[in-house]
């Protein structure tokens, strides 16, 4: 059902990575802070019904069902995944760009921030009761990153529904940022003035920055950040500026000190 | 908790456990049970089951049963001391030196499998990155108390001088959980709770609780103190012995 294709990775140097391992080797601490936690626990995740309340700085503030979502045309784009941890796959994903659905909300002048919200339900979540991270989830870009051709919603992977451990029914994907910055399970989505708080960067400032745009020459505080190891392979690979989408997305930051902005 | 345990239902379950460490199978039994987790990381290897991710999957299991066995071998004195199962101390430098083995699996693995021997990016990641520091520390240390672990290096070093080295080991437990809980994101569950175990058994040994006293006060076990084996046949000090007639020294 995918309308277009658009391959930003080269199939050559980015094979895909195989779905056994994009879909056991999660980060979702909603689910356990264990990388196979996530498709062991998220069997709990209820997403119908499902909706995204959409509000704030916008001329028509909605709340959308997944069903409706799923109306958007629909394109499968395979990017690849950088971890802030140091590893890195290749995800053919099934989604519409975010822009689509902003355009529909019609963000006034007064939006420069795009905040979203992770559901929060301990119900669902057994990983809410541990106080790894401030809950909700929370993310944010800013109005150009978030309305930038590259980034996706994602409703799909490998041609499938989205399962439950990869963020279902309806997550972020922002190829040029580290993996924790494309939130999963929305439920929220607040066009504001200013920059808002994210989950990560309220633990741990210092190690988290706001913007965290792939950069192997700002290192992690604990860990160098100039190679990463695709999963599945042996040996390590050099990290490429923004995730190797440079040409598409530098010019977002023209003339900002990457280093202090982070 | 020491009554019942010395006599439930007639059973001397002290006597018992302590005829089950001392007899000839227990090291054999237990050495191959301290192998397990080798074996049976190496297997989910061989057959693809280790996850997506086999090489960081192995780094973090070898790490986490160092730490494991070191915290079982601190274990050992204050479980004898609140049990009087005198025989559990036959299995400290065996569950010490597996702690160590573990340790130099988790080491070896971080450099040949995960740096694929890249030194200079490995010598730039242990003098930069305080977790790695922390942890090569703990490693050093346990090497220096492996090497001294044998019958000849103590009688070399002699019984006090030996003893205050290896009360390092308590240094090597601190910080291979500090090491644990500086690599993980955030503040994660597990390395908190082998912190406070570590902390736990470390405030045992200074602030010992001993259980089953007498009616008349005294111990049912005689002070507990351990003194290497070399240095007792030296003539420096008499064997402790509990009153069952075990000692804490290793006989064997």
């Amino acid at each position: 059902q995918a309308a277009t294709t658009i391959k930003p990775a080269d199939p050559k140097f980015d094979p895909t990575t195989p779905m056994k391992s994009a879909t056991t080797y999660n980060n979702f601490y909603e689910f356990g802070t264990g990388k196979s936690d996530p498709a062991e626990n998220a069997g709990t995740l209820k997403t119908r019904p499902w909706e995204i309340a959409i509000g704030g700085e916008v001329g028509k503030p909605m709340t959308i069902g997944i069903e409706d979502l799923l109306k958007f045309p629909m394109e499968e784009r395979v990017y690849r995944l950088r971890c802030v941890e140091g590893w890195s796959m290749v995800i053919p994903w099934v989604g519409f760009p975010l822009a689509e659905l902003l355009k529909r909300v019609e963000p006034t002048g007064n939006a420069k921030y795009v905040a979203f919200q992770t559901l929060n339900d301990s119900k669902q979540m057994p990983g809410l009761r541990s106080w790894v991270l401030d809950w909700p989830y929370t993310e944010g870009l800013r109005l150009d990153e978030a309305m930038h051709p590259l980034t996706m919603l994602a409703v799909g992977m490998y041609g499938e529904v989205l399962p439950n451990q990869n963020g279902a029914p309806i997550r972020l994907v922002v190829p040029w940022k580290y993996g924790f910055k494309s939130i999963k399970s929305i439920v929220k989505i607040s066009l504001v003035k200013d920059q808002p708080a994210t989950a990560w960067n309220k633990s741990q400032p210092r190690e988290y920055g706001f913007y965290s745009n792939v950069n192997p020459d700002v290192d992690h505080p604990r860990w160098s950040q100039a190679t990463e190891r695709r999963v599945g392979e042996f040996s390590r690979r050099k990290t490429l500026p923004f995730n190797g989408y440079g040409e598409e997305v530098a010019s977002l930051y023209a003339g900002m000190d990457l280093k202090a902005n982070y | 908790m020491a009554a019942p345990l010395a006599s439930a239902g007639g059973v001397d379950l002290r006597a018992a456990a302590n005829a089950a460490l001392t007899s000839r199978w227990a090291k054999p039994v237990v050495f191959t049970l301290a192998l397990v987790p080798l074996v049976w990381t190496v297997w989910l290897a061989y057959t693809g089951e280790l996850g997506a991710e086999p090489v960081l999957e192995s780094v973090k299991a070898s790490g986490l049963w160092a730490l494991r066995f070191l915290l079982i071998a601190l274990a050992l004195t204050p479980l004898r001391m609140l049990t009087g199962v005198a025989g559990l101390a036959r299995f400290r430098r065996m569950l010490g030196l597996f702690a160590f083995f573990y340790a130099a699996v988790h080491l070896s693995t971080y450099v040949g499998l995960d740096q694929f021997f890249d030194w200079p990016a490995i010598w730039k990641e242990i003098v930069k990155r305080p977790y790695i520091t922390v942890g090569m520390g703990a490693f050093l240390i346990l090497t220096a108390l492996a090497a001294t672990s044998t019958d000849g290096m103590v009688k070399r070093l002699g019984g006090k001088r030996w003893r205050a080295l290896h009360k390092a080991v308590f240094v090597a437990g601190l910080a291979g959980c500090l090491h644990f809980i500086m690599l993980v994101k955030g503040w994660q569950t597990a390395p908190l709770v082998y912190a406070l175990i570590c902390i736990g058994l470390l405030a045992f040994r200074r602030w010992p609780i001993r259980l089953g006293q007498r009616k008349d006060g005294r111990r049912k076990e005689a002070p507990v103190r351990t003194r290497p084996a070399a240095a007792l046949r030296s003539g420096e000090a008499p064997a402790p012995h509990f009153p069952d007639g075990s000692s804490p020294v290793r006989r064997s």
